[in-house]
């Protein structure tokens, strides 16, 4: 059989080897060692949690997503991340629903991948926070437990009241805002500190992070002017004395590793030009900032986060890239 | 000046209308189609909005003194017929700016924010100027709900939306995250 002289096919003609499957795997094989350190410092409860919240998202996304959009990665990827910003306390059932949230709501009633105009991950994450707001800001205490015993109850049953017999600490950022001490500054980047699953650690998350950008399978943009955005105003407001965190501190406490290398850097809710990328992590810097320090709140990060992502549409459309060899409108033609 | 400033900024962003007291939820899902409609509601919302502010001071200062119990109903008289007079006023001297507000005027008056924005000004005791403070920041901040709405649901439009998110049931899930996002601010200037 000869082949066709010429074949007549719309660009583009070249196709590199990355592909959404590929990206995604390999986005799901770089979180593989943040739940190691996870497991390690929290212990068996926390590869529960993020199984729990995984099997969430999994779950919805077989029976109700795109025929075979479920190997893709996408779905895993958004429980893993999911599970990695929950207490590893939490009740299982409620890692597992806030997984179903995030697909069904977050991704499938928007048509699917790259149609979503919120992180899913993150609008689970503020649906838990909404709907149980105990369980979600009690944070385990692991100091002299063995590494076997479980950080929370986490095999309460819906609507039960869960055993309240775990021993409970408080998070770095909650420690200076309600309490006014501070943690110390190492513990924060290597040690084992109250918090999220995917909270401890930073310096684990940053490795996979620079991984992943130097894949190119992140805009290294974002990450880079999130933490520079943080520095710069955290530093002003504690050179002028307005809030007792430096810029280490707000650097290495809390979600704001994990979510300005993970979160705010997902293709589909973050700007495509890269003028766009450096305002929407400069914009989510300023919010994280300002949330943590006069806000309500201990921990800003998830909503400066999904409040940039709502203005990414804008900031599509304010960065457009000028079209060259095409007349200014308003010149005669 | 600073406490005003407080007042208006709060009223945009922390206790947004639409996305913290669910008010105004009408023009929100209606007329958030189209980013340049949703700023002219936006724009129209405003102006309401600082006439309906300015009646309420009025009718407190002067009126209801000597008859509390007519409040809400004062306040939905005098605010609907003063803004279609305005509507007339408007349609004869300025035909452009008519055009630009003049379809949404009507469908605003006996919107809940609006009551809402009334109710809330009598019952933190606000004066004149804290009043319009309010009002323009409420007017804002129902404008940056319309917009953030429209921008998304334009870009929406392209997707492939399963038949059963379409339409209303889509707007309202939008807005219910949009609310979540908004949630973030809690708590934030608290003390104004």
């Amino acid at each position: 059989m000869s082949r066709p002289p010429l074949v007549v096919t719309a660009s583009p003609h070249l196709a590199g080897p990355d592909s959404t499957p590929r990206i995604m795997w390999n986005v799901v094989g770089s979180l593989v060692p943040v739940v190691a350190i996870a497991t390690y410092y929290f212990g068996p409860s926390a590869l529960l949690v993020v199984t729990a919240a995984t099997l969430g998202a999994v779950i919805p996304e077989h029976f109700f997503g795109k025929r075979g959009s479920l190997g893709d990665g996408s779905a895993a990827i958004t429980g893993i991340l999911l599970g990695l910003t929950l207490p590893a306390g939490i009740p299982l059932w409620m890692a597992f629903l806030g997984g179903a949230f995030s697909i069904a709501f977050g991704k499938i009633v928007f048509g699917g991948l790259g149609q979503n105009p919120f992180n899913p991950a993150l609008l689970g994450r503020a649906f838990l926070q909404a709907a149980f707001p105990v369980a979600l800001t009690t944070w385990p205490a692991r100091e002299g437990a063995s590494w076997w015993s479980l950080a929370g109850d986490n095999f309460a049953l819906p609507l039960m009241r869960a055993a309240p017999d775990a021993a409970t600490g408080a998070t770095p950022l909650g420690l200076l805002k309600f309490e006014g001490t501070k943690t110390d500054v190492g513990e924060l980047y290597l040690g084992s500190i109250p918090g999220s699953t995917g909270e401890t650690a930073a310096i684990v998350i940053l490795l996979c992070g620079a991984y992943l950008a130097w894949r190119r399978y992140l805009n290294w943009r974002v990450p880079v002017g999130i933490f520079a955005t943080v520095a710069v105003f955290s530093g002003l407001l504690y050179v002028t004395d307005v809030s007792d965190a430096d810029p280490l501190f707000m650097l290495g406490s809390g979600g704001l590793v994990i979510g300005a290398v993970y979160m705010a850097t997902d293709m589909v809710t973050s700007p495509v030009t890269h003028k766009g990328a450096w305002i929407f992590a400069i914009g989510i810097g300023f919010l994280v900032v300002v949330i943590r320090v006069w806000g309500g709140l201990a921990e800003g990060v998830q909503y400066a986060i999904l409040l940039m992502n709502a203005l990414v549409p804008f900031i599509n459309r304010a960065t457009q890239p000028k079209v060259f060899g095409t007349r200014r409108e308003g010149t005669a033609a | 000046m600073a406490e005003l400033l407080w007042i208006l900024l709060s009223a945009m962003v922390v206790n947004n209308f639409t996305l913290y007291y669910f008010l105004g939820l009408c023009p929100f899902m209606g007329v958030s189609g189209r980013v340049g409609t949703a700023i002219r509601m936006g724009a129209a919302n405003i102006f309401v909005l600082v006439i309906t502010s300015t009646c309420a001071w009025f009718l407190n200062t002067f009126v209801l003194e000597h008859a509390p119990y007519l409040r809400v109903i004062s306040f939905i008289v005098v605010i609907a017929s003063l803004v279609q007079i305005v509507e007339m006023a408007v349609k004869k001297l300025s035909p452009v700016l008519f055009r630009q507000l003049g379809i949404f005027l009507p469908l605003i008056t006996t919107n809940c924010a609006i009551l809402g924005l009334a109710i809330f000004q009598t019952n933190r005791g606000y004066g004149f100027l804290e009043g319009l403070a309010f009002a323009i920041g409420a007017g804002l901040g129902l404008t940056l709900a319309l917009i953030l709405m429209a921008s998304i649901r334009e870009d929406a439009e392209t997707a492939d939306v399963p038949g059963i998110a379409k339409g209303t049931a889509m707007v309202l899930i939008v807005a219910g995250s949009l609310s979540l996002a908004f949630m973030g601010f809690a708590g934030l200037l608290s003390s104004a």
